[in-house]
């Protein structure tokens, strides 16, 4: 991002204003279940892809291990929340052990193989993130397996919770909407995904920020001008680790249910690619877009073009195309071409257009 | 030259790590029957990953193109192969060891053809306007991976599917009280074949020469008027067709076969690239015995460490050789 103000860049900036202000009142405009689902999964996604786009947008690292770190992270809170019984000390517990062990790894991988070709870093995390999900579904006993692991959040996030009573001891509502748990629940997992968030684009801006990007544009001259690329690299890695790992401590918190699916797989993976590229690498607010339209997408996009391919079952080829299964053929498809023609994906091609103006 | 030499002459005894594997095992099974079975059960499992992975290894080589959707081809190959055996069942139940073979060479020709057209197909529409470009090679081929799964479960659905093997591969061959299943040498024998045509067109013909020049230097090539980008092209229709061919070789040994199978597979074939070093097939062929070795003695003496054996292996030849066993490119 420049400093100066271009109209594309404050174009974006005020998209991503209206992202957040839509999802500080989530709860208040979209009052169905399933909305609130939706907006909990787009905060977690955002902390998600955009410590992701630490590593591939702004430092030019990329590695497909980010799902095992969000996936320790879940597991960690999932596995404390199991062994000690809903509470705080659990929920410390599994986030700071899930952080933990993600910084171990993430050091590891990192000095092991950040040394070497970008490509062969790649493989290498393909690798460990492959290793990490068949030990998810063989260490049953710890894990739950390929059926995951279900358990019970705080008392203060349980549905039944009454965060303020009206007169006659039911739970008060605040334009027509319930003050229980399941707020409590919402706006813990919004503020945790916004301080992250901040965090995340207060890196970016210090003068640590400066020197990823100079590693990125030429590795050779950032290490002639005396930094230590090694070192760098590393540090952003566990950066991203870390906060991946938070913000899958946060996503178990919400779903109360952890397994390879929500936590570990490698759809996920692709998930997160898809969201940075499409988003714009290399901007924190690409991540959000990205990860807004994606998940929007995924929850949405499907019921539409299932019922847009039964409203056309007559007409020969549409149906086909317009199959609900295909649905991630077509993404693949926008991928690409994005890649192609719009490297720098919704954010970064907005925030050039300015430039011309 | 001095260096080179002396590089040369080290690289020599790595040669010999299988077979210390082997010794190794041999000490720790104890039985000589169940330690040739593995072997056997070993070697053929590696050979069918050289196949798979040579080809991903001299594309890296030549064009400095990692190809992430590599394992589409491998899918590509089983799936084609495992239709075109299910088509000619009738020539594969008669008794007739020629119209088994005929089935056989013509599911195999299928696969090899259709890897052939496909890889034209991902060079010239896919790899080729980003070449250069690591990180968007990286996420084009990716993108290019899940549409391809998606294609593979478009036409054959998501439900495991039953591949007929020819009956003449059927069984196993009983020396003394050691038995070798037939499809497991064969298996060997095909990757063996492959491996000196690969060996013998890199190391005795012209094209060879070219493609090792190109390996090593490929602006020097280019300024001497080789289009080194035709020959690319080249190379990676062979390399896909080996993938291609490789995974009807697999689907053919594990009988049933999902369209997760590619996914699975890409995740050995990358090791065994990382451990054998980019670039070169004999390196590609050491990782390709070591990881099948090893993931057989390992499944045999811990079945609970059998999978992550392979990355404990990758790791281990890292710290050793950071850039592999035997690297071309460096």
């Amino acid at each position: 991002m420049n400093d100066t103000l271009t109209t594309g860049s404050l174009t974006v900036k005020i998209i991503v204003l209206l992202i957040a202000a839509l999802l500080l009142f989530a709860p208040f405009l979209f009052q169905d279940i399933r909305s609130l689902e939706v907006a909990a999964r787009i905060c977690v996604f955002i902390v998600l892809v955009a410590s992701y786009d630490l590593l591939i947008g702004y430092t030019g690292i990329v590695s497909f291990a980010h799902t095992m770190f969000f996936g320790l992270g879940a597991y960690g809170a999932a596995i404390a929340l199991r062994q000690m019984g809903p509470g705080w000390d659990a929920v410390l517990t599994g986030a700071v052990a899930g952080a933990f062990v993600s910084l171990i790894l993430a050091i590891a991988i990192g000095l092991l193989s950040l040394r070497v070709k970008a490509i062969f870093f790649a493989m290498i995390t393909l690798a460990a993130a492959s290793v990490a999900m068949v030990l998810a579904s063989q260490l049953s006993q710890f894990t739950g397996g390929e059926d995951g692991i279900t358990y019970k959040a705080p008392d203060l996030f349980k549905p039944a919770t009454k965060l303020a009573v009206t007169d006659d001891g039911k739970v008060a509502r605040l334009f027509g909407v319930r003050l229980n748990g399941k707020l409590a629940a919402y706006y813990f997992v919004f503020i945790t995904c916004l301080v992250l968030f901040l965090l995340m684009l207060r890196l970016v801006g210090s003068p640590v920020g400066t020197v990823l990007k100079a590693i990125r544009e030429n590795e050779a001259r950032a290490e002639a001008i005396g930094y230590r690329v090694v070192a760098y690299r590393t540090f952003v890695f566990c950066v991203a680790a870390v906060i991946a790992s938070l913000a899958g401590t946060v996503y178990a918190i919400w779903l109360k249910y952890t397994g390879p699916d929500t936590a570990l797989s490698f759809t996920i993976m692709i998930d997160i690619l898809l969201m940075v590229v499409i988003g714009g690498m290399g901007t924190m607010y690409g991540a959000v877009i990205g990860a807004v339209l994606l998940v929007l997408a995924q929850y949405y996009l499907r019921d539409l073009m299932g019922s847009a391919a039964e409203a056309l079952s007559n007409v020969p080829v549409l149906p086909f195309i317009l199959e609900p299964d295909r649905w991630l053929f077509w993404l693949g498809i926008i991928f690409i071409l994005l890649v192609y023609f719009f490297p720098q994906g919704i954010a970064g091609t907005l925030a050039r257009k300015g430039d011309k103006a | 030259m001095d260096q080179l030499r002396m590089t040369l002459e080290r690289f020599g005894g790595v040669n010999l790590l299988p077979v210390a594997v082997a010794a190794v095992a041999f000490v720790l099974i104890g039985a000589p029957s169940s330690w040739v079975t593995l072997t056997v059960a070993g070697l053929a499992m590696g050979m069918m990953i050289f196949l798979m992975a040579s080809g991903l290894s001299l594309v890296f080589g030549l064009m400095d193109v990692l190809n992430f959707g590599h394992s589409a081809f491998v899918s590509f190959g089983a799936f084609v192969a495992a239709s075109v055996l299910g088509w000619l069942a009738g020539w594969l139940g008669s008794d007739s060891v020629v119209l088994n073979a005929a089935a056989l060479f013509a599911a195999f020709t299928a696969a090899i053809l259709f890897g052939l057209a496909a890889g034209w197909f991902f060079e010239t529409v896919i790899i080729k306007p980003v070449y250069h470009d690591h990180l968007r090679q990286i996420l084009i081929t990716m993108g290019a991976l899940i549409v391809a799964e998606q294609i593979i479960l478009a036409i054959w659905g998501g439900t495991p599917m039953n591949v007929p093997r020819p009956g003449f591969l059927e069984g196993s061959i009983i020396i003394g009280d050691v038995a070798i299943e037939i499809y497991r040498a064969f298996a060997f024998l095909l990757g063996l074949i492959v491996y000196v045509a690969l060996f013998a067109t890199l190391n005795r013909t012209r094209i060879g020469l070219l493609i090792r020049a190109g390996v090593e230097n490929r602006e020097m090539v280019e300024a001497l008027g080789f289009r080194i980008d035709r020959l690319f092209v080249g190379v990676f229709m062979v390399g896909s067709a080996l993938a291609a061919l490789g995974g009807a070789m697999w689907a053919g040994y594990e009988t049933l076969i999902t369209p997760a199978l590619g996914a699975e597979l890409m995740i050995v074939v990358f090791i065994v690239v990382i451990i054998g070093g980019l670039g070169s097939i004999e390196g590609t062929l050491l990782g390709a015995i070591l990881v099948g070795l090893v993931a057989n003695y390992v499944g045999f003496l811990a079945p609970k460490l059998a999978l992550a054996s392979n990355m404990i292996l990758m790791m281990a030849i890292l710290l050793w050789r950071p850039n592999g066993l035997r690297p071309a490119v460096r």
